[in-house]
């Protein structure tokens, strides 16, 4: 029995609010990897962006981490990690998917001095293999001028490995085929087809939240739950939203008013 | 009743729920967002209707398991409820005796306060109810509606409101019953034909003031049938439906390769009654 690949898939953005449609990545991703027969997913990770990214209308961090925590809740293989955004600046993803390919490699072998006794121990089981997460709107953010750099991308699909989710709208083979060096490692990158188009974007949901209209099941109840208790996103949210709630956006949600934040 | 300027009204959703997905609960969201925001009308409750075995339609799975399903998927919300009187009718029931009979349910608990809501634990008693009231009213549903009860509109994909087009699958009269007395909320793509469709019709256009056209700014493509598909392949079907809905599904195996079987080669129970009438042609 030829044993597969341990994969830690790895998604990094801006999570502002997560959605739905962040979740469902992960498990498409999952699935196809598992139907090539080559990778065993032993977990996901959501890695939201450092304030210092500066994107307009971008909610702090320990609230963007905490929606993210009560989004996976249920889940049994993702989680969220705070590395990122609790570095002092922002830093390149190549530099998070470093991190977290030694965290990696470290839990994963044996304590103190990996050479000894390996002799006797049974066959090793193949490295784990980190992967960057996206959808196809991030590849084609690769070709924007001066977002990336060259030798980041070289590195992203040569030591790491992309799986990357379609979308609407957008020709993952194109972007592939229109780069030298994503053409030169598409062996590393897994397009994957998600078989329901469902696109929920965080600026829609962003949208939709000012102007009180629901995005009940476009996100999970308790993140929004979360968004309300918080007033985040409100029209008047910055700073001096305390007490203006939404007219007219009475929704019931059943959450709880503030959930425990302790990841799993 | 707060805001007499204001129609209540409820939303019917009549359709196969095989499973309820959160795209059928979004069409709630949408519409009464929508509704709302007309600032004519007052939407007080939504209905989920699963439709009757006796639809025959393929891979159609029990009722039973429909309807538990959209409970579950109903529990977390505040206004939307599900109604098992459809799916427990021996025969198909056309949507516009549906509609009636939630128009007239309403119109009788309006004072009376009829509270009915576990609908699975009594269904033979409920029945009877239904039957009775049916008969009482007959007549009254072409009237002008009374004061203070809320109206009941038909809520519905743009696939519904293209399926009027399909030969035998609806009743003419029924489609202008639809759109004369009740009323249709139909959510629809950007871009899609809905408007076309409503022009190219004279009943539908006729009664346009009271079609509402609910734009849908995102896509959102989750069918009933692809949640099948990717159940019978082993794809996860999470954030798609609600989990509630998933943890039911995979706990009693609902559905495979042998539920799609079901009903295969069955004529729909519609077109069956409809060409069996030889009703002549419904086109609208």
């Amino acid at each position: 029995m030829k044993s597969r690949i341990p994969v830690v898939l790895l998604a990094c953005g801006s999570f502002n609010p997560i959605t739905n449609m962040h979740l469902r990545l992960f498990e498409v991703a999952r699935d196809h990897l598992h139907q090539t027969g080559m990778y065993q997913v032993i977990g996901g990770i959501i890695s939201p962006v450092n304030d210092n990214y500066k994107k307009k209308d971008l909610a702090a961090a320990h609230h963007r981490v905490a929606m993210v925590q009560l989004a996976l809740q249920m889940s049994d293989w993702i989680r969220v990690d705070t590395w990122e955004c609790e570095q002092a600046q922002w830093m390149e993803t190549v530099k998070v998917l470093r991190h977290h390919h030694h965290q990696l490699l470290r839990s994963l072998s044996p304590e103190e001095g990996p050479d000894q006794g390996t002799a006797v121990s049974p066959a090793p089981a193949a490295a784990p293999e980190l992967k960057f997460l996206c959808g196809a709107d991030v590849l084609k953010t690769f070709q924007t001028p001066n977002l990336w750099k060259d030798e980041h991308i070289q590195e992203i699909v040569e030591k790491f490995g992309l799986v990357c989710v379609g979308r609407a709208g957008h020709d993952p083979k194109a972007y592939i085929m229109g780069s030298p060096i994503l053409r030169r490692y598409q062996h590393n990158i897994h397009l994957v087809r998600e078989p329901v188009q469902n696109e929920i974007s965080a600026t829609y949901i962003r949208s939709a939240l000012g102007q009180g209209q629901s995005v009940k099941y476009l996100l999970p109840d308790a993140v929004i739950a979360y968004i309300k208790n918080h007033n985040l996103y409100s029209r008047d949210s910055p700073q001096k939203g305390n007490g203006t709630r939404n007219s007219g956006a009475e929704t019931g949600q059943g959450g709880p008013a503030t959930a425990p934040l302790s990841s799993p | 009743m707060e805001d007499p300027g204001k129609t209540e009204v409820v939303l019917l959703a009549c359709g196969s729920f095989n499973p309820v997905t959160n795209m059928h609960l979004r069409l709630f969201e949408l519409a009464r967002d929508y509704m709302n925001g007309t600032g004519k009308y007052r939407v007080v409750k939504g209905i989920i209707s699963p439709v009757g075995d006796a639809y025959k339609k393929k891979g159609l799975i029990s009722a039973h398991h429909r309807v538990i399903m959209a409970e579950l998927a109903t529990k977390n919300s505040s206004w939307v409820e599900v109604d098992s009187w459809e799916s427990l009718q021996k025969e198909w029931t056309e949507t516009e005796k549906v509609l009636r009979h939630h128009q007239e349910k309403l119109e009788a608990g309006g004072c009376d306060r009829q509270q009915d809501s576990p609908v699975l634990e009594r269904p033979g008693r409920k029945r009877k109810w239904a039957e009775q009231r049916s008969e009482v009213s007959q007549k009254k549903s072409l009237e002008p509606r009374t004061k203070g009860v809320p109206e009941v509109k038909l809520l519905c994909g743009a696939d519904i409101l293209e399926s009027f087009g399909v030969p035998n699958l609806w009743k003419s009269e029924d489609i202008a019953k639809i759109v004369g007395v009740y009323g249709l909320v139909c959510v629809t793509r950007v871009g899609n034909d809905a408007q076309k469709f409503i022009y190219e019709s004279d009943v539908l256009w006729k009664h346009r003031a009271n079609i509402h056209l609910v734009n849908e700014w995102i896509t959102n493509d989750i069918s009933s049938t692809k949640i099948r598909r990717a159940l019978r392949r082993g794809q996860s079907i999470r954030y798609l439906v609600p989990d509630l809905v998933g943890e039911y599904i995979e706990k009693h195996s609902l559905y495979s390769s042998e539920s799609e079987e079901r009903n295969v080669g069955v004529v729909l129970a519609p077109l069956q009654r409809n060409t069996a009438d030889t009703n002549s042609n419904p086109t609208v």
